[in-house]
């Protein structure tokens, strides 16, 4: 879910990274397109405004460390800023010292918490918990019934006593059940409301005051709004929330929803259910999420999202122009492919491992000038195929024909065939003597 | 502390004054931003408005604001907001979206208000999956008195749709309520059980549904636009009903939707009780837009 943004920002981070200085312009631009991807992700706009102005502060503050260089310092901000907000530590659920724990969910209407109640309570029951599941929704029809099978389902017990009583009394009931038959913990099911409803939440209050729980968790929607902080915050100064879990993650809504609740309420996040089944629920680590949104960190996803590109196919024509390289028949429709696969598959650095002759590259200490990809691929797609396979055809009059079909000068096209032949030199000897990361990108003449 | 939506008095003052400044046109990104508009769709917006103050268009900020708003109306407006009913009894409306904005309870509502013209609706309970969805419907059918067409739980939900409409074609019910479970739109096998229900609805009624609604929650932020672009691709979806605006979500994401998709948005849900729904206003749903949501007390 916060994979747009995750791409977004690896996308900005890798026209800074390589800078050799990064001026106050630098980073107002960069956080220009964070402040849109933020947006874009339903993070709130006072949240982002917040978040920005304090990675502002700090990347042109003084802080510049020496091993850094100024772009990886503003990733290293972002990233530390971003994991403060989701949280530090993942926390776990909070247990009671005497049986019964007592967990209650609450929310908004149709953000899941009665799904959400089986899935906690069948993700408990499998660490050794003995659960019972309470019914304090009277008011949406069927909502007990509802309650009652995916108990049965998740082979849980529920305590219901119909729709007639009053939710605080079924609490206090449910409770009293809870402690005669010696289970170990109560999540409580209660209807979904709308935070502006003080007659609701005043009734809310009340089960909260019969339940006593150890945790009173708010059940939000990932593909929520703008309207989160107002939802999470007066939940939380009505009635009192110790964390929340992100429902519906199995969507592909950005989440940004998930960093306006923690910046309006600090409560933790402790969950996230990431389907319909009642087994789709994951304990939600801040680290990680931060990571995530950087794309630092979670590496294997990302080789196995590159190696998924590149299928059989693929890895064959791969092989032929490894061997075409060794050759010294490397042509400009290879490089074309190289190309539009760095520009495919998100971070280069991870992906040149998989191309031919890059796989001893571990991180690349400079930047990919994205503006000379894009300009060299534009370049080559003007190109006929002949062109392609046979660049040494390439004279004046096809330089110019070729600049005016890729908007590009006639200078900029020997660039690129100057590039081109001097890859082609360094491949052939490629067997032969082994090349320093550096030479391997600037053959590719995309490498600072 | 309460929150409630008041005008926007701080902007109406600060700019009713003369001048246009860069001030006014990030205020009113932002307010549309804070609406769920999107800020793409904002910015759009508002670079359109920049445009019409360039040529002289309005003058004062707020002409300015006012000129906003009528775009932002006659957006909405484009396309009939009327309900279809077919040709030939019974009328089919298929009620589809993602989990949990409120189909069910707005087909109670749609049931309760055709009840109220005169009509005889027939509801038809396809969601066969989530727990107690069945008896959910049953019971608001009870509550607003029409009847309910249901197999069991797991049932095939096309054939509990066909059951349905052939009941209606039977028994003489002039409009036929299709809830279905609330799905992701990014579930293919899901989209392709809808596309199921929707060519058996035709299969029987001889026409596609007269009217296949996605219902959307006010308070979704920015995938409301995928769901809507997705639900769409996958079979005509001919109206957009926005639940739930009775909180303190503006439900702004629909104006992208309009704007990218062209899809009208037919009915507002304003509450829980049967007879919370409207036809949708675009004229005072911008409003909306541009009052603040407030803490006091
Ligand atoms: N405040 C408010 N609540 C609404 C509105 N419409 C529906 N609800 C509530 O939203 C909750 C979910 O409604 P349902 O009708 O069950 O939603 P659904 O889309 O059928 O849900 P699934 O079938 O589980 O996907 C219920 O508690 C409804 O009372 C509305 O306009 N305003
Ligand atoms: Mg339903």
């Amino acid at each position: 879910m916060l994979k747009g943004l995750t791409d977004k920002l690896q996308g900005i981070f890798w026209k800074l990274r390589g800078k050799a200085r990064l001026t106050e312009e630098d980073v107002d631009r960069a956080l220009r397109e964070i402040r849109l991807s933020l947006l874009e992700a339903d993070v709130n706009l006072r949240v982002a405004k917040d978040f920005l102005e304090r990675v502002r502060e700090r990347a042109i503050g003084e802080e510049v460390l020496k091993s850094f260089t100024p772009a990886q310092q503003v990733i290293k901000i972002v990233y530390e800023e971003l994991v403060k907000l989701l949280g530090g530590q993942h926390e776990p659920l909070k247990f009671s010292h005497t049986p019964p724990t007592i967990i209650m969910l609450m929310g908004l209407q149709g953000t899941g918490k009665t799904t959400t109640a089986g899935k906690v309570g069948l993700w408990l029951k499998r660490r050794g918990h003995r659960v019972l599941l309470l019914a304090c929704d009277v008011r949406r029809p069927a909502a007990v019934e509802q309650l009652v099978q995916v108990g049965r389902q998740a082979e849980l017990d529920v305590f219901e006593m119909g729709i007639r009583e009053k939710p605080e009394r079924i609490a206090e009931h449910g409770i009293k059940h809870a402690k005669d038959k010696g289970y170990g913990v109560v999540i409580a099911d209660t209807g979904g409301r709308l935070h502006t409803d003080e007659e609701m939440m005043q009734e809310l209050r009340r089960v909260k005051e019969a339940l006593n729980p150890n945790e009173a968790l708010l059940v939000v929607d990932a593909m929520m709004g703008q309207d989160a902080v107002n939802a999470a915050r007066q939940f939380d100064s009505e009635v009192g929330v110790t964390g929340f879990i992100l429902s519906k993650v199995d969507s592909d809504a950005r989440g940004g929803a998930v960093l306006s609740i923690r910046a309006v309420t600090g409560k933790p996040v402790k969950f996230i259910g990431t389907g319909e089944r009642l087994t789709d629920l994951d304990v939600f680590h801040p680290d990680r999420m931060a990571e995530r949104i950087l794309g630092m960190g979670d590496i294997r996803t990302l080789l196995e999202r590159a190696e998924e590109a590149l299928s059989q196919e693929e890895a064959r024509k791969l092989a032929q122009m490894e061997k075409r390289m060794r050759e010294g028949k490397f042509n400009l429709q290879d490089m074309l492919e190289q190309l539009q696969r760095l520009k495919a598959t998100g971070p280069f650095d991870q992906l040149l491992k998989l191309l031919p002759g890059f796989s001893g590259l571990r991180q690349l200490p400079f930047a990919i000038d994205e503006r000379r990809l894009k300009q060299f691929e534009a370049i080559i797609l003007s190109m006929t195929p002949e062109e392609r396979l046979n660049p040494d055809i390439i004279d004046g009059s096809r330089k110019r024909r070729i600049a005016r079909g890729s908007g590009t000068t006639v200078q900029e096209v020997n660039m690129l065939l100057k590039q081109f032949k001097m890859m082609r030199e360094m491949l052939k000897r490629l067997s032969k003597a082994k090349l320093s990361d550096e030479d391997l990108l600037r053959m590719l003449g995309v490498g600072r | 502390m309460r929150l409630f939506r008041g005008m926007l008095n701080k902007l109406k003052q600060l700019f009713r004054r003369e001048r246009i400044s860069e001030e006014l046109f990030l205020e009113l990104e932002e307010t549309l931003v804070l609406a769920d508009v999107g800020i793409h769709t904002a910015e759009k917006l508002v670079s359109r408005l920049k445009e019409a103050v360039r040529k002289g268009n309005c003058r004062t900020g707020d002409e300015a604001i006012e000129l906003l708003k009528r775009t932002l109306v006659e957006l909405l407006n484009a396309g009939g907001r009327n309900l279809n009913f077919g040709p030939i009894p019974p009328t089919v409306w298929l009620i589809i979206g993602v989990n949990g904005t409120g189909k069910t309870t707005t087909i109670a509502k749609l049931a309760w208000r055709l009840k109220r013209e005169g009509r005889k609706p027939l509801l038809v309970a396809a969601d066969t999956f989530r727990a107690a969805a069945i008896e959910q419907l049953k019971l608001l059918g009870e509550r607003v008195g029409a009847p309910v067409i249901a197999h069991a739980i797991g049932a095939d939900a096309a054939a509990v749709a066909y059951d349905g409409v052939e009941a209606a074609k039977a028994r003489g019910y002039d409009v036929v309520l299709i809830d279905t479970a609330g799905r992701m739109h990014t579930r293919y096998n899901l989209l392709q059980e809808l596309q199921k229900i929707w060519r058996v609805v035709g299969r029987s009624l001889g026409r596609p549904p007269d009217e296949t609604l996605l219902v959307i929650d006010a308070s979704t932020g920015q995938n409301a636009i995928a769901q809507a672009a997705t639900f769409s691709s996958a079979i005509p979806v001919t109206g957009i009903i926005l639940t739930k605006l009775d909180g303190t979500a503006k439900g702004g994401v629909v104006v992208a939707i309009k704007d990218q998709t062209q899809i009208p948005i037919k009915l507002v849900g304003v509450g829980e009780s049967l007879d919370a729904i409207e036809n949708f206003d675009p004229k005072e749903f911008v409003e909306g837009l541009f009052e603040e949501v407030t803490d006091s007390g």
